[in-house]
């Protein structure tokens, strides 16, 4: 029998957040393959990773392995790649899976570095063998690459939205498993010193149900201001593409795209936005997109769900002439 | 300040990534060559810094003889010296480059004293591993921050900041150091003309690495599967606005 | 996806400047049901439109495309999105200096307001950022400017939309052209098809893949041009107006500076070509920035920058100026750098709208639209006309060569006579080897390579001496020699034999041939087998569409032979003619025979040598023709002459044309026989005989009249273009063609100077002079008359200075010399009673 599958799983709030739970969908089809158990990996700090495993309840996941010792905290990358490095040799791992977001990539690699070992990163599916084979993305997904990943132990991210979290089934909640880990000055020596709260207030891009996206056809900063009166009509949050940010029409924390923000809301307004793939690979994993643009025949159209031709700045304000007005009724 | 950047040679891709009838590569006949903005970004901090703070500045790449446009570029905007490791152009996986820039970096630092801060882009924009900035800081013992959005040198240290969903995290990083920065960092600047000129005339160091793989090896790429359907086109013009509200509150997203 | 409408009265494909100043020039003249579509989007489809520079520079040395050059002006003026900036061509040697005096002539000679000549302190003061000790001048021009031309074509579009005549869709490829019976049906597109009799071809660079669709060629190839964008410059911050300065024009580096805004844009010509294939360019969704806006090639641009930085340090040297913008935008090159308009050749009603640059696209698409319309555009288009080319022409080397070669020259000091050299030799005649053992000096024309003069006539300068008109000035010493005077004195004196194998021939044959054929020509065609009648062809206003002669072989087979340079053109002016039901047919002949020409006082003495047929003047009278056997060869001898003496073209089986050559030539021999090349043949024996030609004194804007060739009476039968023709012989000509003789040739510095044509006539205090229907005076044709002793011009004069004796001037290199109205008409300065050719 294989030893086991662990999967790193992180927290949003309390309860394991929706890349770790599509990390573990995945995970758990590996250890079928591999014919292993499923662990986790919970990457909090011990009160909380043990309050949250009984949330792993349903996803077939053997042993919750709750991480302690040494001073380690979240704040320190070095020393979770050295906890889980030692976890994993402990428990003979055969594969070390994370979230392919920006937390998961960098302790995944940083793990892999101290193991010495190749890591495939935001991985689509897995045909597990001696040398397994793989799709990942590449160009942020605009580009699929098949590959051979030849290691003792299999460590990937798997890419986000691309995997839909199964629903929870019947199966048990994890036994919860403390391990205590030692670790050197040198794995504490990178960690956050501090931290500064954004100044800019209102619902975040990536966790807005709906996001009002603005591209070149917004014309300049000041016209975002429809934006942001739909947007907050709708509760939502405002972006832009790479073009928008550039020209400095929007903070670069605004940009959806390759360089930017993945976004994955359940409506994406795509105004005057063509459609290049650097920004669709930041918002294609929305449930829904609705594209507003002059252009029947822009790129955006392909991906849209919806679409409403003509210009926005006519458009738009309709819109939320339109919500207030049927609010007021 | 002694800085060293490194880049990745990467096809300017258009609207759609075309391949080769093999499928092996992507089709590059009609496009041009760039590196990854987020290395365009670190080679501008790399030039602000030492603007700033004073200190050297090298721009290290490795890939084909042709990615030596790359390097005149980044010499073209600010950084002094380029190394070029030559390879055949095929794909090298992240340990086999980490391998040969680590190996390199010793090599230049025996040669011209050690680089107090080595930068790197967040992923490369082609095949986006995450990993060659922290398998080079492994490799050498040095601490390492990625997806940086702000540098503040300091004395033998460094201040990196990392964005959250709810602000920011600050690393103090003793120096040396190396950092995997993001776009947004900085807005970079255009080559000048005589920057361009001067970039020409410069000597680039060149080698040639060994290819040391670490059980990463590319079959084949293909294009994913896009669902081919158009839009529905549920109104023209202001008149639509009836038509989008039904469509948000049939979605859920506004209160009926 | 769009989809088309089902049916149009014409389909435009392409919507760049091209396309939609067709669609605005066709709704103006009455057409409705105008569909005008597109692969891209719009405003900006992704063609060469998108990314050109957009500037206007007036003066070409060509008329015609002078003609459209400020015609375009003129239409983006009126529409509002002309910015006059004014423009100065620069020079760096004293030969771009002569250049720019000789473009302050050709800007005289076609009416170019306001230009001069400028001191580099002076350049400097327009252009305070150009360094003026690199530069030696400027020629400037107050009229160049810059146009917004995607405005422009959205603008046009409008118009013909609020007219009710146009559809414009966009986003539609062309997947297929549909022709039947030689007749294109319709277009097939990926949104549907459209039914049309009428399709033009407006794609700028994708032209010939279109064509192609249709079995058509569009001979054009795509090529890179280079320019970056650098900014913001800190000088230009407080420019006000979007250019405010002058366009400068860097001729001798060939590149082109101008401020826009902030920025400063750089383009060049200089580097080597960089050719593609049509199928090569990417998708639109495939490029990074456009279809047409390639990847930067920086190897090729470095040297150009250094150029630019010596011209204007203060700008492109400054450090904090950076470059925003490098691209290889694609644009057309054809293989004689002209642009391809009119009618397909291969396919009736399929139109090619091509290789056309922005300074002149609006003019050539008014242009096209008159000649959909009524056959009679404004300006005369032959030089643009698609059915100039051979099929030789027409092949990717071809046009590979020609483009590559000719790209560099795009700013290039190019002599009127200048030969390509590439691809060559094309065409040779059966005498070929002949011409090589006389050591002739090849010129091409229609591919063929014809002797100009022959180095072996060498010993002839020794016998004529001072009248052949030696050159001492190196220009007009170009592409010349004085043995060229000395054949023709040699052919007056004695006899000539001329290669004339590029002549094009068609047979027109049937029971229609003669009523066809009259139908086309202003003189009587209906004559006895057996002669040769020689006639101009009008179109619809009485313009001079072509001249040549036709001969009646038998009461229903003609041969009509004509010039090759015009050939194909003229082939398909014919073959349009031709009826449906093949009650007449044309069949080119044109590589089935040669021709040698035999001309001069002993040209029958040595025909008679070698043949036993009559050619005595009885036996074979002016303008009559029979077969003669020439040492075997049944050869056809046709009593004519282009150079004004006693002879005959000898029109002979391609593959016997050697033998009768050396047939000839040795019955010449005790006769004195020379060989003569064209230098003779078509400049100076027929400007003694006051001869006029295609392309120089016969154009469009020309009438019979005008041109001295008005005839005492007009047939009855009817012809194209005789209601204007008998219109224009009710009223007093405008201007009349005229020979000048050129008094005293000394230039101030003592250099006799031999002007070589279009340069501008001025009365004797230095007015042009301008006819009652507003054009300039220039010369049409200029050379050497050594039988007379002078230089000799041909101009259209107004009828005030068109009077003999009249004293006038010539402009040549930024002098002015002294010209005399020698005759005013058509009479010859040489043998005017033509007893010569009556002998």
């Amino acid at each position: 029998m294989s030893g086991p599958v662990l999967t790193l799983v992180a927290l949003g709030g309390a309860a394991p957040d929706r890349a770790s739970l599509e990390t573990l969908t995945f995970a758990r089809d590996l250890a079928g393959q591999l014919g292993a158990p499923l662990e986790a990996v919970v990457v909090a700090d011990p009160t909380e990773a043990r309050a949250a495993a009984a949330g792993l309840a349903g996803r077939d996941v053997s042993s919750a392995i709750v991480v302690g010792g040494g001073g380690l905290t979240t704040d320190h990358p070095d020393g979770w790649a050295a906890a889980i490095a030692q976890v994993a040799a402990e428990r003979g791992a055969a594969a070390i899976v994370g979230a392919g977001t920006e937390r998961g990539n960098d302790l995944l690699a940083r793990v892999a570095a101290r193991l010495d070992l190749p890591m495939a990163a935001n991985v689509l599916s897995i045909q597990a063998g001696d040398r397994s084979q793989l799709v990942r993305q590449r160009w942020a997904g605009s580009l699929l690459e098949e590959c051979w990943l030849d290691a003792p132990v299999r460590l990937l991210t798997v890419a986000p939205n691309t995997i839909p979290a199964a629903a929870p089934d019947g199966s048990a909640a994890p036994a919860v498993v403390d391990v205590v880990v030692t670790l050197s000055d040198a794995d504490l020596a990178v960690h956050v010193t501090s931290r500064e709260a954004r100044e800019h207030a209102g619902v975040s891009l990536t966790d807005a149900k709906v996001v009002v996206g603005g591209g070149r056809g917004v014309g300049s900063s000041e016209g975002f201001a429809d934006l942001e009166e739909l947007a907050s009509l709708l509760g939502g949050a405002v972006g832009g593409s790479r073009v928008v940010t550039s020209a400095g029409w929007r903070p670069h924390a605004d940009q959806i795209g390759q360089t930017g923000l993945r976004i994955a809301p359940d409506l994406y307004i795509a105004c005057g936005i063509s459609g290049a793939i650097q920004h669709i690979v930041g918002c294609k994993a929305a449930k829904h997109i609705l594209a507003i643009n002059t252009d029947e025949e822009s790129p955006i159209m392909g991906v849209a769900d919806y679409a409403v031709i003509g210009d926005l700045h006519a458009i738009v304000p309709a819109v939320s002439a339109e919500i207030r007005r049927r609010r007021s009724a | 300040m002694n800085i060293l950047v490194c880049v990745k040679r990467v096809p300017a891709t258009g609207g759609r990534i075309v391949l080769t009838a093999d499928g092996s590569d992507i089709d590059t006949r009609f496009l041009g060559f760039t590196v990854s903005p987020h290395e365009e970004c670190a080679v501008e901090e790399a030039v602000r810094i030492a603007e700033a703070g004073g200190g050297s500045t090298a721009v290290l790449t490795l890939g084909p003889a042709a990615a030596e446009e790359q390097l005149r570029d980044a010499m073209a905007i600010g950084i002094e010296r380029a190394v070029l490791l030559e390879t055949d152009g095929s794909d090298w996986d992240p340990v086999a480059t980490a391998r040969a820039i680590t190996d390199a970096i010793r090599a230049q630092e025996a040669a011209n004293g050690p680089f107090d801060l080595i930068l790197f882009g967040n992923e490369s924009a082609d095949s986006g591993g995450f990993q060659v900035g922290i398998r080079v800081a492994a490799a050498l013992g040095r601490p390492v921050v990625t997806g940086v959005k702000s540098l503040q040198p300091g004395d033998g240290r460094i201040v990196a900041r990392r964005e959250t969903p709810a602000g920011w995290e600050l690393f103090e990083l003793p120096l040396p150091a190396v950092v995997s920065v993001k776009e947004g960092i900085n807005l970079p600047r255009y080559p000048s003309v005589p920057g361009r000129l001067r970039a020409r005339k410069k000597e680039i160091e060149r080698s040639t690495p060994e290819r040391r793989p670490g059980g990463l090896e590319k079959i084949a790429l293909r294009l994913p599967q896009t669902e081919a359907t158009a839009a529905e086109v549920i109104g023209r013009g202001p008149d639509a606005a009836g038509a989008v509200v039904d469509l948000l509150a049939k979605l859920g997203v506004v209160d009926r | 996806m769009s989809s088309v409408p089902a049916q149009a009265r014409v389909v435009i494909i392409g919507a760049g400047i091209v396309g939609s100043s067709l669609a605005w020039h066709l709704a103006r003249l009455g057409w409705r049901d105008i569909v005008l579509i597109e692969k891209g989007q719009l405003p900006n489809p992704g063609g060469s439109t998108g990314h050109a520079s957009n500037f206007i520079f007036l003066t070409d040395h060509s008329k015609e495309m002078t003609a459209f050059t400020v015609d375009s002006a003129n239409q983006y003026r009126e529409l509002g999105v002309f910015d006059e900036t004014g423009g100065i061509e620069v020079a760096r040697t004293p030969e771009r200096m002569e250049e720019l005096k000789r473009r302050m002539a050709s800007a005289l000679s076609w009416g170019i307001e306001g230009t001069r000549l400028l001191t580099p302190a002076e350049v400097r003061e327009m252009v305070p950022f150009i360094e003026d000790s690199v530069i030696l001048g400027g020629f400037y021009t107050p009229g160049v400017g810059i146009v917004d031309s995607l405005q422009a074509g959205t603008l046009m579009r409008q118009k013909a939309v609020d007219l009710g005549a146009l559809t414009v869709v966009g986003g539609v490829e062309v997947t297929g052209i549909d022709v039947a019976d030689g007749h294109v049906r319709r277009v097939q597109t990926d949104g549907g098809t459209i039914e049309a009799e009428t399709v033009v071809i407006a794609c700028g660079v994708w032209s010939p893949r279109i064509a192609r669709m249709a079995g058509a060629s569009i001979p054009l190839t795509p090529a890179v041009h280079q320019m970056i964008d650098i900014g913001p410059v800190p000088m230009f911050e407080h420019t006000t107006k979007e250019v405010g300065y002058p366009i400068v024009r860097d001729m001798d580096t060939n590149m082109y500076e101008r401020q826009h805004g902030t920025g400063f844009e750089i383009g060049s010509y200089a580097h080597r070509a960089i050719l593609m294939d049509a199928d090569d360019i990417p998708s639109i969704a495939a490029s990074a920035l456009s279809p047409t806006m390639l990847p930067f090639t920086q190897d090729d641009f470095d040297p150009q920058l250094e150029d630019s930085l010596e011209l204007f340090p203060e700008i492109v040297g400054d450090e904090s100026v950076g470059v925003k913008l490098a691209i290889n935008g694609l644009l057309s090159l054809t293989p004689d750098g002209n642009p391809i308009i009119g009618e397909t050749p291969e396919v009736r009603g399929l139109w090619s709208a091509a290789a056309i640059w922005i300074k002149e696209a609006p003019g050539i698409a008014k242009t096209i639209a008159e000649w959909m319309t009524t056959g009679e555009p404004e300006i005369d288009p032959h030089g643009s006309d698609i059915a100039r080319f051979y099929e030789h022409h027409k092949t990717p080397q071809h046009i590979a060569a020609r483009a590559t070669e000719g790209y560099n020259k795009t700013y290039g000091i190019v002599h009127p006579n200048e030969q390509w050299a590439s691809n060559r030799p094309i065409r040779r005649s059966p005498a070929w080897v002949r011409h090589q053992e006389l050591g002739a000096v090849p010129f091409e024309a229609a591919g063929w390579e014809r002797p100009y003069w022959y180095e072996a006539n060498q010993p002839l300068l020794e016998e004529y001496g001072d009248r052949v008109m030696p050159r001492a000035a190196e220009w007009e010493s170009r592409w010349w020699s004085p043995i060229i005077n000395a054949e023709h004195l040699a052919m007056r004196d004695r006899a000539g034999i001329v290669d004339l194998s590029a002549f094009a021939l068609f047979d027109v044959t049937g029971p229609a041939a003669c009523e066809v054929l009259d139908r086309l020509a202003v003189n009587n065609v209906d004559v006895k087998p057996g002669r040769t009648v020689y006639t101009p062809l009008l179109n619809g206003a009485g313009g001079i569409l072509a001249d040549l002669t036709i001969m009646r072989l038998a009461h229903d087979r003609f041969r009509v032979v004509t010039g090759g340079g015009m050939g194909m053109r003229d082939r398909k002016l014919f073959q349009d003619a031709m009826p449906a039901d093949g009650s007449a047919q044309l069949h080119d002949v044109t590589n089935a025979w040669t021709t040698i020409g035999l001309w001069g006082p002993r040209a029958r003495d040595i025909l008679a040598a070698a043949t036993s047929d009559d050619v005595s003047h009885a036996g074979l009278p002016f303008l009559a023709f029979k077969a003669v056997d020439i040492d075997g060869v049944r050869s056809i001898a046709s009593r004519i002459s282009y150079v004004g003496e006693l002879g005959w073209e000898i029109h002979v089986p391609i593959e016997q044309g050697l033998r009768v050559w050396d047939a000839l030539w040795e019955a010449g021999r005790p006769h004195g026989l020379a060989p003569v090349g064209i230098g003779t043949y078509a400049v100076t024996s027929r400007l003694e005989k006051g001869y006029r030609a295609h392309g120089a004194e016969l154009e469009l804007d020309f009438d019979l009249v005008e041109a001295g060739m008005a005839r005492p009476t007009v047939k009855d039968a009817d012809f194209v273009g005789k209601e204007a023709y008998l219109r224009q012989r009710s009223q007093a000509p405008a201007a009349i063609l005229s020979t000048l003789t050129v008094d005293d040739p000394t230039s101030s510095t003592g250099v006799k100077r031999y002007m070589l044509g279009r340069e501008p006539i001025l009365s004797r205090d230095g007015r042009p002079l301008v006819d009652g229907k507003g054009r300039r005076s220039y010369v049409t044709s200029a050379g050497s008359g050594p039988s007379v002793g002078k230089h000799l011009l041909m101009a259209y004069l107004p009828p005030e200075q068109a009077v003999e004796g009249e004293a006038l001037l010539v402009e040549f290199f930024g002098e002015r010399y002294p010209v005399t109205v020698a005759v005013a008409g058509s009479r010859p300065l040489f043998d005017p009673e033509n007893t010569r050719i009556r002998s």
